[in-house]
């Protein structure tokens, strides 16, 4: 179900988390809150689920007002940084519980908690505690857990920020597999822009308690509306004062229509990539090449180099 | 520092508390046995039990009830409030039995008025219930405290966003988490509850037969050269004082706090 937020505001003492918030949350979409800590995506996401009232503005899950409802009667299915897992029961339990708050039948409960536990692969760690699961596990059932009521919307809250990076990259590629599967109206806080970009559908960018940009990754990415959103998207370098990603700059060894003269400071090898920091005028400006491309310039510190920018047509 | 740290315990508990138990018997079974069947050693033994139980329910409720006020709710105050939980452990028992003769006495106003409705709460039950109740209100709610704010508000909050209401969040989330530290809370209580000297002596009277506690009961006979008797109860007091921390210290897995 669409989610519309409309006007949102919300205060912690002095610190403003939330300033006049308005963003529509397509159905059937996975949407990524992203932005730096502090930047008021989680208190935008605990809103929305019922677990924070805002100062004013309102809140609408599928069409109806839910701004004054208890985080009860939302039916959202929530799934917390640090998992929440109720530590006393076992895997099953913890996936039955809302099952079981809502009294459905036993036989119903055990075929959904047998779905839903194959569905997040868990199936063979039913009877454990979640204290003898790995962390990843435990987001897997936190997540079965939530999604065994059959939510209006799952909101997902910094969801892999306590794994580490290699189980971060496997969870978030499960993650998009799993919104394929199920199709529920997913929002996933992060301040992870890889996370965001990788996985969302469209992304929410937000900081200092207001909405930069809403768009898919692809229009964040080369259509940033702000400085803000193309320093935190991706990484950026500065020619001739404008703002510029370091692989959309070109360095040749030729004068060419365009083109700057530079002279190389540095060069740096990262993985696959190549670093390349060069002055142009008083400018530092670094550019970033291939590995291939660095080998056929041959650069070293002290070369004179010409840098144009490649990426303007398609900025532009 | 183990040996300091044993000794220490040897000397100041382990040795008084196994004397106690050889001087119980060192004339065998039987004269204990007769010295515990003495009806005011029953019935002191029954004051005791009975004040025990009900200072151990009133203060597993309250002491519930005020952690989480404590650790999940802001008020103005909070920290004289918090601050206030913990006076009776600063507090002489002495004076807590005199505060209360002060308040419930039965010269003043609110003890005469009681008095008038047949409750007689000073050299009565009620008195010596309040006495305890006060000198180990503090128990159950220490317990909890830290644990509940180790346990941090998420589970309680993921079983909100599942339906639970607030109470069933409470009994199948919070109440499973914090069942050892309330189960120790409980059990500190039930010790200080049978142990309970000075308060509930200032409040009691001392009635042979009716206000006596156990440990009035001790105290009496110990005076009046009834040595045997006066070891006897000693024993029984400090065995069920025993019995139940060993059996909570058994009972509760390694590896939960």
């Amino acid at each position: 179900m669409a989610i519309s937020v409309r006007h949102l505001s919300k205060r912690f003492g002095t610190f403003a988390a939330l300033d006049d918030v308005s963003v529509e949350i397509p159905t059937g979409q996975l949407t990524a809150l992203l932005g730096p800590s502090g930047g008021g995506k989680s208190t935008l996401l605990r809103i929305i689920a019922g677990l924070e009232a805002p100062d004013s503005g309102q809140v609408e899950i599928g069409g109806l007002d839910a701004t004054s409802l208890p985080p009860q009667r939302r039916n959202v299915g929530f799934v917390f940084q640090h998992y929440a897992a109720f530590k006393h029961m076992s895997v099953r339990k913890n996936v039955a519980f809302g099952l079981e708050i809502r009294k459905r039948p036993k036989a119903e409960v055990q075929r959904r908690v047998d779905e839903l536990l194959e569905l997040v692969h868990l199936e063979q760690f039913g009877d454990r505690l979640p204290a003898q699961l790995s962390g990843g596990q435990r987001q897997r059932m936190a997540l079965a857990r939530a999604l065994a009521v059959e939510p209006n919307v799952l909101l997902l809250d910094e969801p892999f920020g306590a794994l580490d990076a290699q189980v971060r990259k496997e969870l978030r590629v499960w993650l998009r597999r799993l919104h394929d599967e199920v199709h529920v109206t997913t929002v996933f806080v992060t301040h992870d822009q890889e996370e965001a970009m990788e996985v969302a559908d469209e992304i929410v960018v937000i900081n200092h308690g207001r909405v930069e940009q809403v768009g898919t990754p692809d229009e964040l990415y080369d259509q940033p509306a702000s400085a803000f959103v193309m320093g935190f998207l991706g990484p950026v370098t500065k020619l001739g004062g404008r703002m510029v990603r370091p692989h959309d700059l070109e360095l040749t060894d030729q004068p060419a229509p365009g083109a700057q003269a530079a002279t190389v400071l540095r060069v740096t090898r990262l993985g696959f990539e190549v670093r390349v920091d060069v002055k142009v005028g008083d400018e530092e400006v670094w550019v970033q090449l291939t590995r291939g491309e660095a080998a056929k310039l041959s650069l070293k510190p002290g070369d004179s180099v010409f840098v144009m920018d490649a990426g303007k047509e398609i900025a532009g | 520092m183990r040996i300091v740290a044993f000794g220490y315990l040897g000397l100041l508990l382990v040795l008084p508390l196994g004397l106690v138990g050889l001087r119980t018997f060192e004339h065998g079974v039987s004269p204990v046995l007769h010295a515990l069947s003495q009806p005011n050693a029953v019935h002191a033994l029954q004051v005791t039990v009975v004040i025990a139980v009900i200072a151990v329910i009133g203060n597993t409720v309250f002491g519930v009830g005020v952690a989480v006020l404590i650790v999940r709710h802001t008020f103005p105050g909070k920290r004289l409030f918090s601050a206030l939980v913990d006076l009776p452990l600063a507090v002489s028992p002495v004076v807590t039995g005199l505060a209360l003769i002060l308040v419930y006495g039965p010269t003043t106003s609110l003890g005469a008025w009681l008095g008038r409705h047949g409750v007689h709460v000073i050299f009565a039950l009620p008195g010596m219930v309040l006495a305890t109740i006060f000198v180990s209100l503090p128990l159950v709610v220490r317990e909890i405290v830290p644990v509940l704010e180790e346990i941090g508000t998420d589970q309680e909050q993921a079983a909100w966003t599942l339906g639970a209401s607030a109470r069933q969040a409470f009994s199948r989330v919070t109440l499973p988490a914090i069942r050892w530290a309330l189960a120790y809370g409980v059990v500190l209580t039930l010790a200080r509850g049978l142990g309970e000297y000075g308060a509930v002596a200032v409040v009691s009277g001392r009635l042979v037969g009716k206000t006596q506690t156990a440990n009035l009961f001790v105290e009496e006979r110990f005076q009046n050269f009834d040595q045997p008797s006066a070891y006897a109860m000693a024993f029984v007091l400090a065995s069920i004082a025993v019995t139940v921390l060993l059996a909570i210290n058994l009972l509760r897995p390694a590896d939960e706090a």
